[in-house]
């Protein structure tokens, strides 16, 4: 696999050339090897998606793009030519005239990247005058020329604001402004829509395509997420254990990939659920209205039925009410009005007012498994709590149950003693969903569970839930914003938006014409292995708001 | 890509067994990995500690055992002289040792046991009566200087050990609460605390085994800081008259006692040494356990960053 980009689009010069590359990093008092040797060739106007799971190396590689390395991570060894200049030999004050004018970084989360005490317009093109690129006058006309072409909203003013007063979409576009702001010859983007809801995905994908296309500016997009990647780049790099994959053009890459493991980056779409028919509700949410400290109405009459022994998914962008949902279920929010019945008889309203009973029938998986589990706990103490609490099982029949249960989650008992922070991501929701089988719940509620996942470990979560249905006969209540999930998991699916249920109904139902407007917006927003659904999504979006 | 680069692999996923290190090796790395400052701070701390717990043997008289003659200068039979009622200075710095650490440590627990619980118990249940009762309270008690107020109620009550260490407990537990509620609120909000929550846990649950062990650090480091405080009050206190009563030995009185003998200084400089000692001694110890406290705040701060 050479750094040739086989039939590249050869729209200019080589740009960046890294060669032969080694990255270490250091952890448990020793250096390792992340980068192990990898070659990156980018043209002028080229745009390289870089993919592959998490500790693959992708952010290790595009940050040492701009000739830099994380805390913890040195560049050990090849070439990082920008230009005709070798980054590595640079001094620190050479790679800083670079970085920002040059070359230009957009990261993941944008909340957490921008100055909550600075104004937007002053953070976009801090960069630029700094660097003496354009005076400041000029940097802020164009800094809203860029928010037009971003399509922000209100784009003469929204400069003027702080960034907790535009949305997540809206400030990923101001920091793509900020990146292009100095017009690099290089953008290295960083995972810049992951944190998004689908539907905001779409805007901010085509508003960077589209500047990235109109100033010929080349880049790199790191992501994890193949059909993303797709709409963006032309060519697309797979890494793995800090090893290139394979390297291709994208649509030859999309319709025939050489390696087993770039198919199995999309691994999660392969899982298919027979539908089975709903027998009788265990559990039934009749005209649920509640809100948080009697402000604005956060559920909206919200009726959801959860079949026996079969899985609901609800559906929704953030903000649609799913998460408050299963806090009433669970009686953390006490509702408003309505009622919530458990297997044929009504729930109290408040946890307080519920017996243990009760509570241990119906449990939650979180979405983070980091902060579901206390740090301080080993995964006997995890587990085994809930079996002394509802059972008040010994010492010992805690231990041989906590071994049962590590076994139904594929797990081998050495594990018994870990602490959370020896887990991996896969391995941590795995003890979250035996500490919720520990109890022999009828109900498991899990919250967007796979959604901080790689793909392939995705996949092996859900593969799990869905044996574990099957030989449990347990009901779920899976909130998601993923449809890919969706479709691998779920029997019956309730869409959710502004805090009422859109439609409740078969998957089969649901999933196929006709839709209401706003499914079909949700369903239409997700990104499909197809280098055009970007350019063909907008096109019908587009002539559909001109008919 | 939120990990950690290097201590995350997808092949962890596979198997990865690390071997987790017991208690003795991780107190040896521990130790073998902590800067010289802190090492000597714990020496200084070790030798107070040794000095306090065998006080009688190290004495060479008593503690409340009077000479003839005050005031007698640097000398064989008495190393660092005798004070103005006669006592044998050195006996009671070795003394002093014991009723100063004594009262600072047990002060300083029952600080941390009211301040801790009460903060705790507000963090839960935040935005509550309790929360706003127990917060406005420590407010009214922290708006008063507490060494003035100290010496207001001690006067009041009387100079006796006991109420010295429930009045300058209760005074300085507010601080303790303020820390102890600013850092459980960050805990209390994550999700395993809700999940024990959701179980149905009890209160007292919790606290002592979902939160306490969270935040045991920043606990930690704030008792060793509290303890100079208590410290310097009770010295403080002594210097004032108000502190640990004669015959016991004290630093701060010790001080307070000899203080005169500066003047002396132009006839006989080791008289005027004499004062310095216990004040050297208070000094020296405040330095260790800074020291020592410093070096875990550094390494518990360090660890935050590595999880």
């Amino acid at each position: 696999m050479g750094h040739d980009t086989g039939g590249g689009s050869g729209r200019g010069d080589v740009l960046l050339d890294m060669k032969n590359v080694t990255i270490d990093g250091y952890s448990d008092d020793r250096w390792h090897p992340i980068i192990k040797g990898v070659d990156l060739t980018l043209r002028r106007g080229e745009v390289m998606g870089l993919i592959g799971e998490s500790g693959a190396g992708k952010s290790t590689l595009g940050l040492a793009a701009m000739g830099f390395a994380r805390p913890g991570c040195k560049i050990t060894g090849g070439t990082i030519t920008f230009d005709g200049l070798e980054l590595t030999e640079l001094t620190i004050a050479e790679l800083r005239r670079l970085r920002g004018a040059r070359i230009a970084y957009v990261a993941q989360s944008a909340a957490a990247s921008f100055n909550p005490a600075h104004r937007l317009i002053s953070q976009t093109i801090e960069a630029t005058v700094r660097h003496s690129i354009r005076p400041e006058e000029e940097a802020r006309d164009d800094a809203t020329r860029l928010y037009k072409d971003l399509q922000l909203p209100n784009p003469d003013t929204i400069g003027e604001r702080y960034p907790h007063q535009v949305s997540g979409g809206q400030l990923q576009r101001v920091m793509t402004a900020m990146a292009m702001s100095a017009r690099p010859d290089l953008i290295i983007f960083d995972e810049p829509t992951t944190a998004l809801d689908v539907t905001t995905q779409v805007e901010v994908l085509a508003a960077m395509r589209a500047v990235v296309e109109q100033f010929d500016t080349a880049a790199i997009y790191i992501t994890h997420d193949l059909a993303v990647v797709a709409q963006m780049a032309d060519v697309i790099k797979v890494l793995r254990y800090g090893e290139t994959v394979e390297e291709a053009d994208t649509r030859k890459m999309l319709s025939a990939p050489e390696e087993e493991y770039t198919q199995s980056l999309w691994a999660v779409r392969s899982i298919e659920k027979p539908e089975k028919a709903a027998p009788d509700a265990i559990l039934r949410m009749d005209g649920i209205s509640a809100s948080y400290g009697g402000g604005i109405k956060v559920l909206d009459d919200v009726s959801i039925a959860v079949p026996r022994g079969r899985t609901v998914a609800v559906v929704g962008e953030s903000g649609s009410g799913k998460s408050t949902a299963a806090r009433v279920i669970t009686g953390l929010l006490p509702p408003s009005s309505g009622t919530v019945e458990f297997d044929g008889s009504a729930l109290p309203r408040a946890m307080k007012q519920r017996n243990v009973e009760q509570l241990r029938r119906i449990q939650m998986i979180y979405q983070m498994a980091d902060t579901a589990m206390n740090p301080r706990h080993t995964v006997r103490d995890i587990i085994g709590r809930p079996l002394e609490f509802y059972f008040g099982m010994s010492t010992a029949a805690v231990d041989a149950r906590v071994v049962e249960l590590l076994g139904l989650i594929e797990l081998n008992e050495s594990f018994i003693d870990r602490l959370p922070s020896e887990l991996s991501g896969g391995q941590k929701q795995r003890i979250c969903i035996a500490r919720a089988l520990a109890a022999e719940p009828d109900m498991i509620i899990c919250d967007e569970v796979t959604s901080a996942l790689d793909q392939i470990v995705q996949k092996g979560i859900l593969e799990l839930l869905l044996r574990l249905q099957e030989e449990l006969g347990i009901s779920y209540m899976f909130i998601t914003h993923d449809i890919a999930t969706v479709r691998a998991i779920s029997d019956e699916i309730v869409v959710m938006y502004q805090g009422q249920v859109v439609e409740q109904g078969a998957k089969t139902d649901i999933l196929n014409p006709p839709y209401p407007d706003y499914t079909k917006l949700l369903l239409s927003s997700v990104p499909e292995m197809d280098p055009d659904w970007l350019s063909t999504l907008l096109e019908d979006r587009r002539s559909e708001a001109s008919e | 890509m939120s990990e950690q680069p290097g201590n995350y692999s997808a092949a962890g996923e596979v198997a990865q067994v690390r071997q987790r290190r017991t208690l003795g090796e991780n107190l040896v790395r521990g130790l073998k990995s902590a800067p010289p400052t802190a090492l000597i701070g714990m020496l200084v701390i070790t030798v107070y500690i040794l000095v306090a717990i065998f006080a009688p043997l190290l004495a060479p008289y008593g503690e409340a055992e009077v000479f003839d003659q005050q005031f007698l200068p640097w000398s064989d039979d008495h190393v660092f002289g005798t004070d103005k009622i006669g006592y044998d200075v050195l006996s009671r710095l070795i003394y002093g040792a014991r009723n100063t650490i004594g009262l600072a440590v047990a002060t300083t627990l029952l600080a941390f046991v009211i301040g801790g619980g009460l903060g705790l118990a507000a963090a839960i249940n935040r935005n509550t009566w309790l929360d706003q009762v127990l917060s406005r309270a420590v407010d009214v008690l922290m708006a008063i200087p507490s060494l003035i107020f100290a010496l207001v109620l001690l006067s009041i009550f009387g100079a006796s050990w006991l109420n010295l260490i429930i009045i300058i407990g209760v005074l300085d537990s507010t601080r303790v609460f303020r820390l102890t509620r600013a850092v459980s609120l960050n805990v209390v909000v994550m999700d395993f605390v809700e999940a024990a929550t959701l179980r149905g846990e009890k209160l007292g649950y919790v606290m002592r085994r979902e939160i306490l062990p969270n935040i045991m650090p920043p606990l930690v480091a704030e008792f060793g800081l509290r303890f100079c405080f208590v410290f310097l009050s009770i010295a403080a206190l002594s210097f004032l008259g108000v502190g640990i009563q004669p015959p016991n030995a004290d630093w701060g009185t010790m001080v307070r006692e000899t203080a005169g003998l500066i003047q002396f200084a132009e006839y006989d400089l080791t008289a005027a040494l004499t004062p310095m000692l216990p004040a050297s001694a208070i000094a020296l110890l405040t330095i260790a356990v800074n020291f020592v406290v410093d070096w875990f705040l550094h390494k518990t701060s360090g660890l935050r960053d590595e999880v």
